[in-house]
């Protein structure tokens, strides 16, 4: 039994996920909690951000996030990758710093602009 | 022209609610606006906090602050607002016709504006230990959480390598999880109110996610170092917040976080003569934002701490309508004597809620309707009623599943219901269902 507070909705339901039952869930008030429940157990994601060093003396850092959420398990080694960057302005929103994290779909993306 | 014409509308703090007031005052017919940030770049506290979480309700998906505070910022593009960066506004003084803002910038020195219309929204600030006296050596490496915040997102400084966090708020929570993925270990949360104060969402992804501690009940009593921080004691408050002997735990730290609250930032008001609410530590405002000093508004975080900043938008939104629709109309002085003469409504408080916003209500000035936000005292886990009487009338009803001090809530009063109210108070409380 796996226990998790639902973070879907301000409520905050505490569930159970049995994962030798199906990943069946207890606890939770509505549907969308079940669903969540089950996805925390059987293979939880997050998008992470941080930042990254950029060459400019008016913004040593530029914010940075995965585009999609990546593998809980994967959290720790995507930031050290995060530690060798250096960017060079321009950066522009979006743009691509790290691509396909680990092969995956993944990637870190500017999510600020900066001129210079 | 007077000097009170420079601008139809001043707006003082380029964050979200300022940027959000001064475009919806454009799109409401106002064509002098100027922002005051004393920033080096618009977007307010939303430039340090690279997290995501923000917008799903405003702009319907899951941003970044830096990339909120862009879209906002990317609006202004050929809407003809000026915007003055890296100038403070040091002073407002009202006046009968306009009002009077005296800023101060590097590039041009001190100088006065006048305006019709002033928008309050500088934000708020942390409180500082200061603020809430932990005993023990001033070493250094106590911080505010957002003081950390900005060291580390935006600076790119580390601050510490083993912390301890004080206060549960969400600034605490998420600078929790930012620290241990830039290598630092987190050794606990300590919060001294039996629930926490951030979002649930916070506590799973921050704290939990990285099986960081979070002692609720506990408060830091006593801080040791000698340059820098070497120990923390913690220990468990009784039911009057006074620490119980014998529950010390020791940490070995050399960093203290302190996320204790946040207060709104009104010195500029208060020295203008804004009548104040001392529960919100904002301006007590009428239904349209409109402070107690006409042809002066406030909206965002300096009229009340908000968590979701798609409520700050939304909220100056109305705040920049309001504004436009004051100095196309009311500003002219006939008017706005009668204006200043109308009768109001107090939203008054049981001991269930803790404050309500906005605090007054001209109910001949309500459109349709007005939103009341409000945040309750305790938790409440089963569903309640949040009821509106004039006297013993029931003047609207709302059901709530659930409810937490930490999220604010809010309901909709329609004209029609506030058409019925015949005293000049409304009582608004939390009661159970029968
Ligand atoms: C650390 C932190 C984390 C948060 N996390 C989330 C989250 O995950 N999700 C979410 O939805 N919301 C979050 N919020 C809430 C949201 O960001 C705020 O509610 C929102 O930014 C408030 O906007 P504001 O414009 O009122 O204030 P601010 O963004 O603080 O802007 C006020 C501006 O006024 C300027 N100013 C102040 N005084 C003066 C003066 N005298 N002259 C000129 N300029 C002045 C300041 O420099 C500042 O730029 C968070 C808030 C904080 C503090
Ligand atoms: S289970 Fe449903 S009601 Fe409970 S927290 Fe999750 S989404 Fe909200």
């Amino acid at each position: 039994m796996k226990e998790y507070i639902c973070i879907v909705c301000p409520r905050g339901c505490h569930l159970a996920v049995d994962d030798e039952n199906d990943y069946a869930v207890t606890g939770n008030a509505c549907l969308r909690g079940a669903a969540y429940g089950r996805e925390e157990a059987m293979h939880p994601t997050r998008v992470v951000t941080s930042s990254v060093r950029v060459r400019s003396r008016k913004h040593p850092r530029c914010s940075v996030k995965t585009d999609i959420a990546i593998d809980k398990s994967d959290i720790a080694k995507a930031m050290l990758l995060l530690d060798d960057v250096e960017l060079i302005p321009p950066v522009r929103r979006g743009d691509i710093v790290i691509a396909s994290l680990f092969g995956s779909e993944a990637n870190f993306i500017a999510t600020r602009d900066i001129d210079e | 022209m007077k000097m009170y014409d420079d601008y139809e509308l001043i707006v003082i703090g380029g964050g979200p609610a300022g940027l959000g007031a001064a475009l919806s005052a454009r799109e409401h017919g106002l064509e002098r606006i100027l922002i005051v940030e004393r920033d080096v770049e618009l977007g307010g506290i939303l430039n340090q906090c690279i997290h995501n979480g923000f917008g799903l309700h405003y702009f319907g998906e899951e941003l970044t602050g830096p990339e909120y505070a862009a879209r906002l910022i990317d609006r202004l593009e050929g809407q003809a607002i000026d915007v003055l960066c890296d100038t403070m506004v040091l002073e407002l003084i009202p006046g009968e016709q306009g009002h009077t803002v005296r800023l101060m910038s590097m590039a041009e020195g001190y100088r006065s504006v006048g305006s019709r219309a002033v928008i309050l929204a500088m934000g708020c600030r942390e409180r500082t230990r200061g603020a809430i006296q932990i005993p023990g050596t001033r070493a250094s490496g106590v911080f505010t959480a957002g003081t950390a915040q900005r060291y580390v997102n935006i600076e790119g400084y580390m601050v510490g390598k083993r912390v301890i966090i004080l206060g549960s708020g969400d600034i605490g929570l998420i600078m929790a999880r930012r620290m241990v993925l830039e290598g630092a270990t987190v050794l606990a949360c300590v919060e001294i109110m039996p629930h926490s104060g951030g979002l649930t969402r916070n506590i799973v992804q921050c704290l939990q996610d990285f099986d960081i501690p979070l002692y609720l009940s506990h408060t830091i009593t006593k801080i040791e170092g000698r340059q820098r921080v070497e120990k923390v004691t913690v220990q468990e408050v009784d039911d009057h917040f006074n620490p119980i002997d014998g529950t010390e735990i020791v940490f070995d730290v050399d960093t203290v976080l302190l996320s204790v609250g946040l207060i709104p930032e009104n010195e500029l008001s208060r020295a203008a003569g804004v009548e104040m609410d001392p529960k919100t530590s904002g301006p007590i405002v009428f239904e349209n934002g409109e402070t107690s000093v006409s042809g002066i508004f406030a909206c965002g975080n300096v009229l009340h701490v908000h968590d979701l900043v798609d409520y700050v938008t939304t909220e100056s939104e109305g705040a920049g309508k309001a504004a436009a629709e004051y100095v196309l109309r009311c500003a002219h002085t006939s008017h706005k004597r009668t204006c200043e003469k109308t009768p109001y409504i107090s939203l008054v408080k049981d001991e269930t809620v803790t404050y309500t916003v906005p605090q007054r209500i001209r109910v001949q000035c309500v459109d349709d309707h007005v939103r009341v936000f409000f945040r309750v005292k305790t938790p409440y886990k089963t569903p309640r009623r949040i009821v509106f009487r004039d006297g013993d009338r029931v003047i609207a009803s709302f059901r709530r599943p659930y409810m937490t001090p930490g999220e604010m809530e809010h309901v909709t009063l329609k004209r029609e219901q506030l058409d019925e109210v015949l005293g000049d108070e409304l009582t608004i409380s939390v009661e159970e269902i029968r």
